[in-house]
């Protein structure tokens, strides 16, 4: 498979230069990977895409070079009525087999290498689907999260992957692919990210109202700053400081309908909802869909459903100053 | 003898010919519908962050966009053709079954109805809004679908529709199945069967194999949202992958009931207009039958992503690779059909080749998903919303319009305009390509497919702006054609019996042919009649008074108690189930017993 291969890679970079120039840039794209995984997957696409192309313009070159050569002529005499060729037949056989060839012997290769299970000392993350809105929980470090998944570079991580509710999909392109997230099913993505970044994803298979606004992030970090990330995460919550409006926030917070879903270790112990403990420490709410900022964040509290359609939070309908107070309150859990 | 005209005479009508039309007209309104409905998705998703629909109405346009063009445009569409040609085809004087022909027409109309009446009886429902349209995907994943996460009627009017859509196609498999093998005219031998009506036999075979297998799991469903089972449920011990595995050994095979016709249209209209019999008949037959069997084993491609294991992953990509080998095939032949003739660009031609062109591309993005983990980053996304359009737009729907301008003067005795042909033609071939050939980009750089919106954040804004406005160049292409169309009842050209010099026996008869068909029936010594033994088809005098059965009002009434029966379940009223139930049984039983002659 080299030559049509080869003849790709120097196509590819001209062909997304092209596409760059009329937007960009692409920061869920399935082209530039960036872990073992994600370009596994890509080098076994690019090598299927050049067989496709190579195809692609004999298959349409014959068809169109037929169409031109044998149009009518006026005075032409009439076709011979050929009805068949049997060498030809076999012929037009075997080449598709000959090229299918080329592409399951590494298409079987990559499915087995890609699908071992995880090695020893691989970070364990276990991934749990709600509508809409992604559960981390890392069992060996005692951290549970939403949304925002943290990995260090360069260590292998086994993702388990189940549903507490309907079927999603836990799609991250550039560096964990796809796989569904079931009830009653644990699936497995192995890979290792090779890059420090922020890798953006979303869930792929139709869930409900608001499958569109089940996004996700993904921050790969250096050892240190995700040591770092892990103690905080593990520190208990920030406690405001007495007659902030932050404290009273926290009180209406533990005296409101907040408790019943959330959980902030220590304050309310609700587990429908995502974890609110260092909420102010990730960069967005509502499944990765909007900043996590005050103005957001208000709105959410008080608009869920407008916000995110047929989402579980209700509309919480605070009066301003409550709104504020509970608003500065989450604002405080770094 | 003389054809009876006015309402009556239509819905009464058990005439093939009539019931294809009838099929046609149905067909092409819910295409209309189905269109529509696109051009709303591509209108939301001109821009990020769209707000035309919310997202529920959004969920429910892509809902029955898919379930409209599937079950009541495409499918229908190719049985309007089983019906007007099918019949000519092997010179016959009908269907083996005329009255359970009409029946499969009234139950696929009505069935249609109860579909899309679910965007107008909200109130009914107190839902809130007008609409409680199907919102699960025409796929209607479970467990999503059940009670519990979907708890409107919008399921039940989804499941229960195509309930009643498949009793119509299995009425059809049926009779077109037992048609094809038993009313072929003399010397008709099933080697010498022109290929529209062996594809016409095989699509017949797979609809009565893959509609038990979905109404089995549609019956699944339907006691698990209305009568306490737990097939899909996983609390109490079901698996929604169930659903999946059952959902897809019938959807795969529809993929062939799909596109099998229109590769029938297009090995008819190949020969005709390159004027040379179809390259390798016996090859492009047998690999017909060849894709129908092997779309039986390859359904878990649809499912790369579930988590199958990688020996699961193996097999079924292998399968599926090896699918593409006799598609492939039929592809060169084709293209070994049009070499070395004398090709005319009519606009049968000019759509029989534009179907040759993209098929070939929705076949080779077909083969870069075949391979599960290249899939895994294609599959829900817009790649595969490009592929499906590909095969499904570019393939049925480019192979059942060379089907209308090509049999359009053997329907109606008018040709349509060949200026207005060719401008439809180009505007669909272009907007198809504007629309969907960017999906390939989008979906590759990360949307996913069946959201009501997207960030700007993604970088495919533009993209998906331009995809829009390719839906809006097919849109304005069917006005073209919906025009040439009301132009031709009166300044068509009158057709004639053969005017594009086709060689089967549909060609044989007058445009449009008599209400019995043929005057006598004719002996086929080949399998190009008309080319090679004009003399021998050529329509004589009738020898005698010629038999065709009367009209019937007890297919239509048999076909109202369907719907009634679906009705009960959605309105829980018990009693209307035993109505509906007894309006069948009655229609039936009067039918069983009517004279044959009326």
């Amino acid at each position: 498979m080299h030559r049509p291969h080869r003849l790709f890679q120097r196509l590819l970079p001209g062909l997304l230069a092209a596409l760059a120039a009329c937007a960009g840039p692409f920061p869920q794209t399935t082209l530039a990977p960036k872990s073992d995984l994600g370009f596994a997957i890509d080098h076994l696409f690019t090598g299927i895409f050049g067989w496709a192309v190579a195809v692609f313009v004999v298959v349409e070159g014959l068809l169109l070079f037929a169409l031109i050569r044998f149009r009518a002529r006026p005075g032409a005499p009439p076709p011979k009525p050929t009805h068949g060729h049997t060498a030809l037949e076999i012929t037009w056989t075997l080449a598709p087999v000959l090229i299918l060839v080329m592409v399951a012997v590494p298409t079987i290769r990559t499915i087995f290498a890609t699908q071992a299970p995880a090695p020893a000392g691989a970070l364990k993350v276990q991934v749990i689907g709600h509508q809409w809105w992604w559960e981390y929980r890392y069992p060996d470090l005692g951290v549970v999260t939403a949304n925002e998944l943290h990995l260090p570079v360069g260590r292998t991580v086994g993702l388990d992957l189940t549903s507490n509710d309907v079927i999603h999909s836990f799609w991250v392109p550039a560096i964990a692919a796809k796989r569904d997230v079931v009830p009653g099913h644990v699936n497995h993505i192995v890979f290792t990210p090779d890059t420090i970044g922020m890798y953006p994803g979303q869930c792929a298979e139709f869930c409900g109202d608001s499958h569109a606004n089940m996004r996700l992030r993904v921050f790969v970090e250096s050892d240190s700053a995700f040591n770092a990330w892990v103690a905080d995460q593990k520190a208990p919550p920030v406690e405001p400081a007495p007659n902030s409006p932050a404290a009273t926030g926290k009180s209406d917070f533990q005296h409101g309908a907040c408790i019943a879903c959330h959980t902030i270790q220590g304050v309310s112990a609700g587990v429908i909802g995502p974890n609110l403990t260092h909420l102010a420490s990730r960069t967005t709410i509502a499944g990765a869909t909007y900043p996590d900022d005050s103005l957001d964040l208000a709105l959410w509290v008080n608009h869920a459903p407008q916000r995110k359609p047929g989402s579980v939070m209700m509309d919480m309908n605070l009066k301003p100053a409550d709104l504020q107070a509970i608003v500065a309150y989450l604002m405080s859990l770094k | 003898m003389t054809e009876p005209t006015g309402l009556k005479s239509w819905l009464t009508t058990v005439d093939h010919k009539r019931i294809g039309k009838l099929y046609f007209w149905t067909a092409f309104c819910f295409f209309l519908v189905g269109g529509v409905e696109a051009l709303l998705i591509r209108s939301q998703l001109a821009q990020p962050n769209g707000h035309l629909v919310d997202a529920r109405t959004y969920n429910e346009l892509f809902t029955m966009h898919g379930t409209t063009m599937i079950f009541l445009a495409l499918m229908p569409l190719s049985v309007a053709f089983f019906n007007f040609i099918v019949p000519l085809q092997i010179g016959a004087r009908d269907v083996a079954f005329p009255r359970l022909n009409a029946f499969s027409y009234w139950v696929f109309l009505l069935g249609g109805v109860f579909l899309n009446l679910s965007w107008f009886v909200g109130p009914l429902f107190h839902a809130g809004r007008l609409s409680v349209a199907p919102n699960g995907g025409w796929f209607g994943y479970a467990n999503l679908t059940e009670r519990q996460y979907s708890i409107g009627p919008n399921i039940d009017f989804w499941l229960l529709g195509l309930q009643i859509l498949g009793v119509s196609s299995l009425a059809g498999g049926f009779n077109f199945i037992v048609t094809i093998l038993n009313l072929r005219a003399p010397g008709m031998r099933m080697m010498r069967l022109p290929v529209f009506s062996w594809m016409t036999l095989v699509t017949s075979f797979l609809l009565i194999t893959a509609f038990p297998v979905i109404t089995v799991a549609l019956v699944f469903l339907m006691f698990d949202r209305n009568f306490g089972t737990h097939f899909y449920q996983v609390s109490a011990g079901g698996d929604p992958v169930l659903w999946q595995h059952l959902f897809w050994l019938f959807g795969h095979p529809e993929v062939y009931i799909l596109i099998l016709p229109a590769m029938g249209v297009v090995s008819e209209v190949l020969p005709t207009f390159s004027g040379k019999p179809l390259f390798g008949y016996t090859v492009v037959v047998y690999s017909g039958i060849l894709i129908a069997f092997m779309g039986w084993g390859v359904w878990s491609h649809h499912m790369f992503s579930v988590g199958l294991g990688p020996i699961a992953d193996a097999v079924f990509s292998s399968t599926t690779m090896l699918i593409a080998i006799p598609t492939g095939v039929k592809i060169f032949n084709w293209i070994a059909t049009l070499w070395g003739g004398q090709i005319r660009f009519d606009t049968p031609l000019l759509f029989a080749v534009g179907f040759i062109a993209m098929f070939i591309i929705g076949g080779l993005s077909g083969v870069t998903h075949a391979s599960p983990p290249a899939d895994l980053q294609q599959t829900d996304t817009y790649y595969v919303v490009a592929h499906i359009h590909y095969v499904l737009f570019g393939g049925t729907v480019l192979g059942l319009f060379a089907g209308m301008y090509y049999w359009w003067p053997k329907m109606t005795g008018r040709m349509l305009d060949e200026t207005l042909g060719k401008v439809h033609f180009w505007l669909m071939l272009i907007g198809m390509n504007v629309a969907f050939f960017p999906m390939h980009f989008i979906g590759l750089l990360g949307m996913p497919r069946r959201v009501y919106t997207y960030s700007p954040d993604l970088g495919v804004s533009t993209l998906n702006l331009v995809s829009t406005v390719g839906a809006f160049v097919i849109g304005v292409a069917m006005l073209f054609f919906i025009w040439n169309v009301i132009r031709s009842r009166s300044a068509g050209k009158v057709a004639g019996d053969n005017p594009w010099h086709g060689a089967t026996l549909e060609w044989a008869t007058s445009s449009p042919p008599p209400v019995y068909n043929f005057a006598q029936i004719p002996t086929v010594h080949s399998r190009l009649p008309l080319w090679n033994e004009p003399e021998s088809v050529a329509q004589k005098a009738p020898t005698g008074p010629i038999h065709v059965p009367g009209g019937s009002w007890w297919p239509m009434v048999a076909a109202v108690g369907l719907p009634l029966m679906a009705t009960s379940l959605i309105a829980h009223a018990l009693w209307l189930v035993f109505v509906g139930a007894a309006v069948v049984i009655f229609g039936i039983f009067k039918w069983g017993f009517e004279p044959f002659e009326v």
